[in-house]
């Protein structure tokens, strides 16, 4: 790329970025809880919320007013440092990995003539740097579980680490063929290698069905959700949280999935390019929005999973799955 | 400017973060502040331009850590503080400190000499993980071939020591939780 073409990076635009994810991924992430009870209801025949606002739309204020005045409760024994760190833990590594994925098409904002690049933090490393971020999100539920003092705390995070250990192999080695193909780390390098319209996934269908898989298992969705299953230990290593603690968790998870969303789309999916008469951010929205709405009929549809079976199933199938798919790919590509 | 405000603050929590892992004797925050104390060093890598050796320090210690965690909990109680036992406390003041010494020493030595020297510089318009994909496999191939036998070794003799009853799901085998006489008897303190 010719020097002069780097778009300008300032202070003032990356403190702006900055506070305009967190707001947006905030506000989203509340709204996302009133489409999934929406959604879930639909899919399970019921009605979801209906009696705050039209439509029940008001819930997520009525929500958000129980999180803020609910008591704030640390139990007795519990380690109170660690305690209080945790969620802090989960809410902020969710939003440094945003920070680093590209949403929208680079643009210039009309009438004051300033250019925008799409992405807060351009790391040429950008698709390990956020997985990485994510996984370092999981400490959240790690401590969270060993700080409280609680046998079903302890029982969840005992279930992180393994669910950690085995989903982390699979995602690092789904995404190793798409990046072996376009040869680059880069998001930036992944949408404009798909700037012709052929999207990755017509290449890479193995490789895209397992980064979903172990996309769910990284956000604990619900054929995973193994951290906090409600009828095996209560609420994991939830149990002991109230009030805003409980919401931080909530609000990362949320984060987490629509980052998925983001890297699936991107990776997979076209990313942010134009396609037919539609500009490049309406498809992006509509990726994202779709896996979003995958993530809830997966729930409607699949029950929980054993944790057994969970690391069954990475390890015996995902894995070898996986690892024959880059074998495959570096084949092919030696052969053309 | 920016760099020099990051690099200390970096630095600065790194030894702090450290020495609280040292010094704590609660397994909880020595463990925490070891996982923080790695991400705070893949700042270093970042400030240095390396973006891809600080994200591969970031996932690497992350899940390193974690594994670390595992053990943490299933061998102390995390809520409370460990009892260490001193055998001889000057004895290990002694090393620890000829240890901190010789290392110091070792380390600063080329830098006093300056005689530092930049063998392979940096190609412009080269990519951090391609500069380390090129050197991994041209001049430190057979170091990174030895290191990937170590670790297939290790993989399978961790396989044959865990591999006991492997074929049987430990989950989903009902094991007798009272034997029948005993139930008996249980019945019977019941009955009177």
């Amino acid at each position: 790329m010719d020097a002069t073409m780097l778009p300008e990076v300032t202070a003032v635009g990356v403190i702006i970025k900055a506070i305009l994810i967190l707001a947006v991924i905030s506000a989203i992430a509340g709204f996302g809880t009133y489409i999934e009870r929406k959604i879930l209801a639909f899919m399970q025949r019921r009605l979801g919320p209906q009696h705050v606002g039209p439509y029940g739309l008001l819930q997520l204020i009525a929500d958000g007013i129980k999180l803020f005045t609910k008591e704030d409760i640390i139990p007795q024994n519990a380690n109170r440092i660690i305690f209080a760190v945790a969620p802090v833990i989960t809410a902020a590594t969710a939003f440094i990995a945003l920070g680093a994925v590209p949403v929208f098409p680079d643009f210039t904002i009309p009438f004051v003539d300033v250019y925008v690049p799409s992405i807060a933090s351009d790391v040429n490393v950008g698709i390990l740097f956020v997985l990485g971020m994510m996984a370092a999100g999981l400490y959240g539920p790690l401590l969270a579980g060993m700080a409280q003092s609680n046998k079903w705390g302890l029982l969840g995070s005992a279930r992180t680490a393994i669910q950690f250990l085995s989903y982390e192999v699979v995602t690092g080695l789904s995404l190793l063929a798409p990046i072996m193909i376009v040869g680059s780390l880069s998001f930036v390098d992944f949408n404009s290698y798909q700037s012709n319209g052929t999207w990755l996934v017509l290449y890479q269908p193995i490789a895209f069905i397992l980064f979903l898989i172990a996309g769910y298992a990284e956000t604990n969705r619900t054929p995973f959700d193994l951290l906090e299953h409600e009828a095996e230990i209560v609420s994991g290593y939830v149990t002991e949280y109230s009030g805003m603690r409980w919401g931080m968790f909530f609000i990362g998870e949320y984060a987490n999935m629509i980052t998925i969303g983001i890297i699936a789309s991107i990776v997979f999916l076209g990313g942010y390019n134009d396609w037919w008469i539609f500009p490049g951010w309406i498809m992006i929205i509509a990726k994202i929005a779709f896996l979003f709405f995958l993530m809830l009929w997966v729930r409607a549809a699949w029950p929980h999973v054993r944790p057994d079976q969970l690391m069954w199933l990475c390890w015996k199938v995902l894995m070898p799955l996986a690892v024959i798919n880059v074998v495959i790919t570096g084949i092919v590509m030696m052969a053309i | 400017m920016y760099e020099f405000i990051a690099f200390y603050i970096f630095a600065i929590s790194t030894v702090i973060l450290f020495s609280i892992t040292v010094f704590s004797k609660n397994v909880l925050y020595s463990m925490t502040s070891l996982a923080a104390g790695m991400v705070m060093i893949s700042g270093f890598f970042f400030l240095l331009g390396a973006d891809f050796l600080g994200v591969v320090q970031l996932i690497v210690y992350v899940g390193a850590v974690m594994a670390l965690y595992a053990f943490a909990m299933m061998f102390f109680d995390t809520t409370k503080d460990v009892k260490e036992k001193y055998n001889s406390p000057r004895l290990v003041f002694l090393l620890g400190g000829l240890m901190a010494v010789v290392f110091v020493i070792i380390f600063s030595a080329p830098i006093i000499g300056e005689n530092l020297q930049v063998l392979s510089p940096i190609t412009d318009g080269v990519g951090n993980a391609q500069a380390v994909g090129k050197v991994l496999f041209t001049k430190y191939l057979i170091p990174f071939e030895v290191a990937a036998i170590m670790l297939l070794v290790a993989m399978v003799a961790g396989i044959i020591l865990a591999g006991k009853k492997m074929d049987k799901s430990l989950t989903t085998t009902v094991l007798p939780l009272v034997d029948k006489e005993s139930e008996d008897e249980i019945l019977k303190k019941e009955s009177r």
